[in-house]
């Protein structure tokens, strides 16, 4: 068996089900950027460490550079494009962090609105130590973690507005 | 940062899995990959193979009872961090698991791969050997028992041969009168840490019998150091300065901090010596609460 025989996977990505050819090697990351063409999810470090490819896999974050695409065949993945209502509303961490100026350059942003789409699922009510601690895990390089800190509160504020 | 071509099977039965290990020499265990698809990106790993073993049936699961928690090779750091029955048979899991990694790397590493992994920074092959806790391992040859504290031999060298598989770890149940105490400094929490220390201590009628702690990130294996004789003959008081700056003493007398761009050996030390006093303390306060029949 040659190292690069193409593996036949199925994507569920956004609810949406792609059936792609890639050899074992192919990192989920750029499974999801070239042969989706879903370049929403961003690659900075490629070894786990800044977050910023973090994607939702069965509806909890994992870092997409730290996968490989063949082992999540038959998964359902949610990238930064699968958060927007499908009419394009913006969701509620998305439309906290354009309230707060949770973003500078943008580059890590999707990484921090998935890392955060679930962590505000799992803890709606954060405290700001625990808003804190949900988004440590993603490094920025603008070093804008105030705004992106308070982001997540008042992300926290419209979803609780929300529900 | 791209890993090299490398082949891949996802086997559904253990003993196929040990087959296709047995098999290939170069064949390569992945379960969590979150050690290891790094050192694919950088290439300082080039399996031939790599035996995917997440379609194994059995692996999943916590098993805990009065001895102690049995964790499957499939159980995610996240899934045994959130496992309530295990956190109250044995604090020192949760204790520690909290410190390893990120939330999104806890949601697909295990606990078991990241012990065969053997990394000396890691913090779970230090908590099974300050334990005494044991690996499940299976191979085409049979099944064996390894002991936590021969299962790391060197710098990610297990003790494993690599035609077996590890299928679960079991961490004994925190004995009566036991405390235990678990810190880590690193430059961002959830980062590696420069020095991490787990202690375990015991008392019994008013004394302390047992205390131990283990090192993470301080030497290439993790370290289990038996502080006893620091603290024993203790009086019915808390452990005194003295004792215990006597055995932050002991504990560097058998550690061999290295010096990296984060750390110089001394400042490695450093962290030992107050991170030792600290859970060394944190150790006794759990033993004396709960011997006082408080919460675990």
């Amino acid at each position: 068996m040659s190292a690069e025989e193409p593996h036949e996977v199925h994507l569920v990505v956004n609810g949406t089900t792609y059936d792609v050819q890639v050899p074992a090697r192919r990192l989920l990351s750029d499974a999801l950027r070239h042969d989706l063409g879903l370049t929403g999810t961003h690659v900075g470090c490629e070894h786990g460490v800044c977050g910023a490819c973090t994607v939702l896999l069965d509806g909890r974050p994992v870092r997409a550079c730290l996968l490989l695409a063949v082992t999540v065949d038959g998964h359902e993945v949610t990238t930064v494009e699968g958060l927007a209502g499908p009419d394009g509303t913006l969701s509620a961490v998305q439309e906290g962090f354009r309230q707060c100026h949770g973003l500078q350059c943008g580059f890590c942003t999707p990484g921090f609105l998935t890392t955060v789409t679930a962590g505000l699922r799992e803890n709606p009510d954060p405290t700001h130590e625990e808003a804190r601690e949900m988004v440590a895990g993603n490094l920025c390089r603008c070093t804008g973690y105030q705004n992106i800190v308070r982001a997540v509160e008042r992300a926290a504020e419209l979803g609780r507005e929300q529900a | 940062m791209k890993p090299a071509p490398v082949g891949y099977l996802r086997p559904t039965s253990l003993e196929e899995a040990c087959r296709a290990l047995a098999d290939d020499p170069d064949a390569k265990v992945l379960a969590g990959g979150q050690s290891l698809v790094p050192l694919l990106s950088m290439r300082l790993a080039a399996p031939s193979t790599l035996v995917d073993i997440n379609a194994l049936p059995g692996l999943d699961g916590v098993e805990v009872d009065e001895a102690g928690v049995r964790v499957g090779a499939l159980v995610r750091h996240a899934d045994l961090l959130a496992h309530d029955g295990a956190a109250r048979v044995q604090p020192l899991l949760r204790m520690a698991l909290s410190h390893v990694a990120h939330a999104p790397i806890r949601n697909r590493g295990t606990t078991v791969g990241s012990l065969v992994h053997a990394d000396a920074a890691a913090e779970m092959p230090a908590v099974l050997a300050l334990l005494g806790g044991t690996v499940e391992v299976v191979s085409a040859r049979g099944t064996r028992t390894v002991a936590g504290a021969d299962l790391v031999v060197g710098p990610l060298e297990s003790s494993l041969a690599h035609d077996e598989v590890a299928t679960s770890a079991w961490f004994p149940a925190l004995a009566d009168g036991q405390g235990v105490g678990f810190a880590e400094i690193s430059r961002r929490q959830g980062d590696y840490a420069l020095c991490g220390v787990a202690a375990l201590v015991r008392r019994a009628a008013g004394r302390v019998v047992e205390a131990r702690a283990a090192y993470l990130a301080v030497d290439e294996t993790p370290t289990v150091v038996d502080l006893l004789p620091a603290l024993d003959g203790d009086p019915d008081g808390d452990p005194d300065e003295a004792r215990l700056a006597a055995a932050a003493d002991l504990a560097l007398a058998s550690l061999s901090p290295a010096g990296d761009i984060h750390a110089t050996e001394q400042y490695r030390a450093h962290l030992a010596r107050v991170l030792t006093v600290r859970v060394l303390r944190e150790a006794d306060d759990h033993a004396r609460r709960r011997g006082q029949g408080g919460a675990a």
